[in-house]
Order: structure tokens, then C-alpha cells, then sequence
């Protein structure tokens, strides 16, 4: 949360700010935890499960890719390589191991490490170039990696692969197993780029993002820093893959190695605001549940990709620094203005009475309403 | 009679000029403007749909056509670049723009899905399927078509840029863009024009490419898109004449390897690139300084 202290700076360290820093900011975590934990008791219908796991999933891949991206600066476009890895591993590890039910989720986080072991070398070759040749080269991975995907044997090529369903589970929870392994592996994300945004690798990472050759010339081992933060990025990334496939039910490799997923998921760190904690978590949970319901209503997916274009350009231009830090602003420097010009007597009274802070509300309530 | 290979040969080096003409509009933009516009791809295959369009509905020659296309894209090129790359401006600029391009591209790209589904459709003329023999080659026409295409839009291109102020002023751009504004260049105009002019040889590539590749639809955006990146990245970035270079090459190198093994011989793209920038990170014809952050 420390955009929410920046912010708090900018507006002045009352009393209220404090308040607000100490206690309502985890109070809001907690409660959307708590809202998350119970979610699938509350509304235990299918479609509603359905829209929860995915979106936590996503939820996890936008806070990992952006430990990777948002703090180094190094702007990926081929995390999709990570996720299709991921995927593909638990669908021929399952398939030639015959594993089915509950013991295929242990494949999970070796479909993680099998992610991590491609971040390794792709790694090297792309973080020795900068800017704009760096995002061209992640593209170009990608486009291996579908290449790949659609020629090589042991994927089944462009007929797919199904993986075995768990026919035995109960319908009407058979979501839930799914679900709470995505919420474990969100909050675990979550946490990890939390203490990573604390700690001295992610100063050291922001360091590279503000000016690399500087960081280096003050002892800062770059390539080292890079290549760890996108082996961890990875990692998540593949695990999201892992479960998401097995959630699916199928690998086909214009869906594992989607370029779609990648734009979703800067466009997810951009709206919510690039390199915080809470930024790609708030994108997700607004942006991923959109774009469900838009696939839900409409049978072509071509009106709901214009509408993704839209929206897209609409963040870039006018809201570049995110939808909801952006909105946050208006509302602080509207209070600003109310303090200044407001009437000497209710300024403490206003302090006190502040409304809830949007900043650092996981929900975003009440910027929500504010974007376009 | 030419052997396979020498006949693999002749095919790459004239399919290599078209993918040059698309590749020198990509590097002429990101030279001039220092982004990335990753919407070449999709400006390709818009290109080739407005063939279509005036060649099925009303029945222009694919050739007569380009006198319309070509303008057209050139317009569109303009409205783009003034719409939503100028008004991103400040430290994030470069992946902004990146950003904005692809958004761009998936809007073109759900807007041609809309208007023509996602059958393959494909150009076709009476020199379409026609093909010369010459010196013991099995030529076709509209392979020897678009390479004078390529050659005479490059040819264009090469008197714009060298021989005219407006060119004057888009190699100063390109060079030092602080100090063109100093001495009077409206950078924004010149920098309009570019993106046009990058955008315009798509038409032309295009309307080949629907006619050569036996096939398109809204998503061969993507595939054009990664061998032109491919392309502009091994030779160089802002590199023209590496580019033309370049694009020969790999065409050649994909139409060998297309020879016994066609599921992969796109993949000889990807690792020259591999291969290439571990060894040298700037590509094979760009300057150092490109490098630098």
C-alpha cells in the first residue's frame, strides 16, 4: 500500500490519513477476503463459480506479471508463454502419468516450475535488450511457443487435447475445489508482490525501472534482478496456466497460446495503475468479470474484441496512470479544494468525517462509478 | 531446367521485395517516430480486404485498385497517428504507443471479422494464376508483379526521403528530434506524413499478399506481424536499407527450409532472431547508440 502512503503525503498526514493508513485499508482487505472466501456459498450457482475462478486466476496472473513488469519496467507481452507451459504440462503430464481427480492438482506447481525452467532462457536472450526490442522479442516467443504448440507431437497439434474431467465429483460443487485453489494462489501472489514491492530486490527493481544503467553503476547486479523477477513472474504465471487448464477441460493451442491473454492482462495492470500492489488486482476484478459477461451475452466474439480495443485506448489516452489511481486523484483533490475554500469551522469536522478513501479500497467502490 | 532449390531461390528473393516494402514502411516509422507500430500487420490484411472489396464489388483490377487503396491508407495512416499516437506524450511513451497500436490493431481486426466473417477469401486476377518460364524458372506473374511493385513504391520512397525537403526534414527528424523542432520542422506534421507514408505501402503489400499467400482472413494479421517484427529487429531497428536486406534473406531462408519441412519453416524467423541477438543485440545492421535506454 505504499501508492496509498504516496498519496496520503500529497494530501496532507492528518490525523484521518492515518486512520485511514493503519486501519481502513486492512479493514477493506480483510473484508474482500472474507467476501471472497464465502462467494461461492453465497452465490453457489455454476455460471457465478464459473466467472470466481477465472477471475482469480486472473487476479494472480496480472499481479505476477506485474512483479516482472510493472516494477522492473520491462514491459512483457509474451506471459501467454508461461501460461500455455504451464497448461500443457499438466495435460500430458496427466495424460501420461494417468492421473485423474484430486491428484491432478499436484501437477499444478510443477507446471510452475516448468515455466519457470522456459523463463530461464528466454530470459537471457530477451533481457539483454531494452525498450521496445525487448517487448518485440517477448512477442516473438510467443509466437514460438504457438508455433510450437500447433507442430509438436506431444501437444496433439492443432486437434488439441482433452484432459480427464472428474466425472465423479458432485455438480453442484464442482467448481468450488477449483476455486479455492485459484483464491490460494491469488492471495499468495498477492502477498508475494506485497513484500516483494517492500523489500530491497523490488527497490532494487524499480531502480532498473527508473534508469538501468544508473542502478548498475551504483551496484545494482541487474541482469541477475531481471532474470530472478521473471523466473518468479513465470512461475505464478505457469501455475495460473496449470489450473486454468484443468479447469477448461481442453488444450487447443490458439487458446493455450492466446495473444488476447496478453493484452488482457496489461490492459488489467494499466487500468487498475502500473507497479502497485493493489493495481492489477483491482484491474482483474474489474476487467475480467466484464469481459465474461460480454462473452456470456454475445455469441461473436469479434464485438466483445472491438469493445476491448475500445476500452484499451480509451485507458492509454486519457487515463494512462490507470482508471481508479486517476479517479482517486479527483476525489483527493476535490477534498483539497473543499478544505481550502470551505468554512473554518467544519474543516476538523470534514477530516473526521472523511469518506472511505478510494485509493486504497481493494474494491474500488467508490472510483468505480468514475471510469468510461 | 531449375532445380528446386534454385527454384526455392528465385521464389524467396521475389517474395522477399514485398515483405521489404512492408518492413521499410514498419522501420521508417519507428525511426521517425520512435515507436512500434504493431499494427503493420493488420494494415496488411485491411489493405488486402479493401482489394477485395473494389475488385468483387466493383470489378476494378487489382492494380487500378491501389490507385485507390493506396491513398486510402495513407489517410487512415494519418487519422490514426493524430487520433491516438500524438496525444501520448511523456516517459511512458514508448510502450504507451506500443499499447495504443495493438489496441488499435485488435479493433481493425474484430471490425473486419464483423464486415467479412472468418473464411479465407483471396485476390485474384488473370495474373493471379499465369506464370512466365524464364531462363529455365517457373515464374509466376504476380510474384514478378509485386516485386516491381516493391521496387518502384522503395524507389518512391527513396526520392521522397532523399530528394526532397519534406525528406530533408524526416531524415532530421529521425536523427535529432529536439533540434529538427529548433530549426523549424514541424515535427508533428512531418511525423503525420511518415506514419501515413509506412502505412500507405501496406496497401500495396496488401493487395500482394492476397494474391500470393492463396488465402487470408482477419487473423493473418498476426502471422504478417510477427515476420515483419522478426524482420526489422534482425536488420536493425530504423535501418531501411538493412531491412530490405533482411526480409530477402529470411524469405529466401523460409523457402528452403519450406522445402522439406513447410510446418516449420516459419520458425526460421524466430531463431535468426534468437541467434542473432544473443550474439549481437543491436541486429545485424543497427548502430549502437539504438541500444541505449
Amino acid at each position: 500500500m505504499t501508492a496509498g502512503q504516496a498519496k496520503s503525503i500529497r494530501a496532507g498526514t492528518g490525523p484521518a490519513d492515518q486512520l485511514r493508513e493503519r486501519w481502513l485499508a486492512p479493514c477493506g482487505l480483510a473484508v474482500l477476503l472474507v467476501f471472497v472466501a464465502v462467494f461461492p456459498l453465497l452465490f453457489p450457482n455454476p455460471t457465478a463459480t464459473n466467472f470466481g475462478v477465472v477471475t482469480l486466476i486472473f487476479v494472480a496472473v496480472a499481479a505476477a506479471w506485474n512483479i516482472f513488469s510493472g516494477f522492473s519496467g520491462y514491459l512483457s507481452l509474451g506471459h501467454a508463454v508461461f501460461y500455455g507451459t504451464g497448461a500443457y504440462f499438466l495435460v500430458v503430464a496427466a495424460r501420461d502419468w494417468n492421473l485423474t481427480g484430486a491428484a491432478v492438482f499436484w501437477l499444478v506447481p510443477l507446471g510452475g516450475v516448468a515455466a519457470a525452467i522456459i523463463a530461464v532462457p528466454l530470459g537471457l536472450v530477451a533481457l539483454r535488450v531494452r525498450r521496445h526490442t525487448f517487448v518485440v522479442i517477448t512477442i516473438a516467443f510467443f509466437f514460438i511457443a504457438q508455433l510450437s504448440a500447433s507442430n509438436l507431437g506431444i501437444t496433439g497439434g492443432s486437434s488439441g487435447l482433452l484432459v480427464p474431467v472428474p466425472t465423479s465429483w458432485n455438480p453442484a460443487t464442482y467448481n468450488n475445489p477449483f476455486y479455492y485453489l485459484a483464491m490460494l494462489l491469488a492471495a499468495a501472489t498477492v502477498a508475494l508482490s506485497w513484500l516483494v514491492r517492500r523489500s530491497r530486490f523490488g527497490l532494487q527493481l524499480r531502480a532498473i525501472r527508473d534508469d538501468e544503467d544508473r542502478a548498475a553503476g551504483l551496484g545494482v547486479r541487474a541482469m541477475p534482478v531481471k532474470l530472478t523477477a521473471l523466473v518468479v513472474s513465470g512461475f505464478i504465471t505457469g501455475m495460473a496456466g496449470a489450473l486454468w487448464v484443468y479447469f477448461i477441460g481442453e488444450a487447443f493451442p490458439q487458446f493455450v497460446f492466446d495473444p488476447l491473454f496478453d493484452l488482457a492482462v496489461v490492459l488489467m495492470a494499466f487500468f487498475g495503475g502500473l507497479g502497485t500492489v493493489a493495481g492489477p488486482v483491482r484491474g482483474a476484478l474489474v476487467l475480467e468479470p466484464t469481459q465474461l459477461y460480454l462473452n456470456l451475452q454475445q455469441a461473436n466474439g469479434y464485438e466483445s474484441e472491438i469493445l476491448f480495443g475500445v476500452l484499451f485506448l480509451a485507458v492509454i489516452l486519457f487515463l494512462p496512470r490507470g482508471v481508479l489511481p486517476t479517479a482517486a486523484e479527483y476525489v483527493t483533490a476535490a477534498r483539497a479544494r473543499l478544505r481550502r475554500g470551505g468554512w473554518p469551522g467544519r474543516t476538523g469536522a470534514s477530516q473526521a468525517q472523511a469518506p472511505p478513501p478510494a485509493a486504497d479500497n481493494p474494491a474500488g467502490t467508490p472510483a468505480a462509478g468514475s471510469a468510461p | 531446367m531449375a532445380t528446386e532449390i534454385e527454384q526455392a531461390i528465385a521464389a524467396g528473393i521475389l517474395g522477399g521485395g514485398i515483405y521489404a516494402l512492408m518492413a521499410a514502411g514498419l522501420t521508417l516509422i519507428f525511426g521517425v517516430l520512435d515507436i512500434i507500430n504493431v499494427a503493420q500487420g493488420i494494415f496488411v490484411v485491411l489493405g488486402a480486404y479493401l482489394s477485395y472489396v473494389l475488385s468483387v464489388h466493383l470489378h476494378l483490377d487489382l492494380l487500378v485498385g491501389l490507385l485507390i487503396t493506396v491513398p486510402a491508407m495513407f489517410v487512415i495512416g494519418v487519422v490514426i497517428y493524430w487520433l491516438f499516437i500524438r496525444p501520448l506524450r511523456g516517459a511512458e511513451r514508448t510502450s504507451m504507443t506500443l499499447l495504443a497500436c495493438f489496441a488499435v490493431a485488435l479493433i481493425i481486426e474484430g471490425v473486419l471479422y464483423k464486415e467479412f466473417g472468418s473464411n479465407y477469401v483471396s485476390l485474384s486476377a488473370w495474373y493471379t494464376t499465369s506464370s512466365v518460364h524464364l531462363l529455365g524458372f517457373y515464374l509466376p506473374d504476380i510474384y514478378l508483379i509485386g516485386f516491381g511493385l516493391a521496387v518502384a513504391a522503395m524507389a518512391a520512397l527513396y526520392l521522397i526521403l532523399y530528394r526532397t525537403t519534406f525528406g530533408r526534414a524526416v531524415r532530421a527528424t529521425m536523427q535529432n528530434q529536439v533540434a529538427a523542432r529548433l530549426i523549424g520542422i514541424d515535427v508533428n506534421r512531418v511525423s503525420a506524413v511518415t506514419f501515413g507514408i509506412g502505412t500507405a505501402v501496406t496497401a500495396i503489400g496488401g493487395m500482394v499478399y492476397g494474391a500470393i499467400s492463396g488465402g487470408f482472413t482477419p487473423n493473418s494479421g498476426y502471422d504478417l506481424i510477427s515476420r515483419l517484427l522478426a524482420i526489422v529487429i534482425l536488420a536493425g531497428m530504423g535501418s531501411i536499407g538493412g531491412a530490405l536486406v533482411t526480409a530477402v534473406l529470411m524469405t529466401t531462408a523460409e523457402a528452403l527450409v519450406d522445402i522439406w519441412q513447410p510446418d516449420w519453416s516459419v520458425a526460421v524467423f524466430y531463431l535468426a532472431l534468437v541467434i542473432i541477438l544473443t550474439v549481437r543485440p543491436q541486429g545485424l545492421f543497427g548502430r549502437r547508440a539504438a541500444r541505449a535506454q
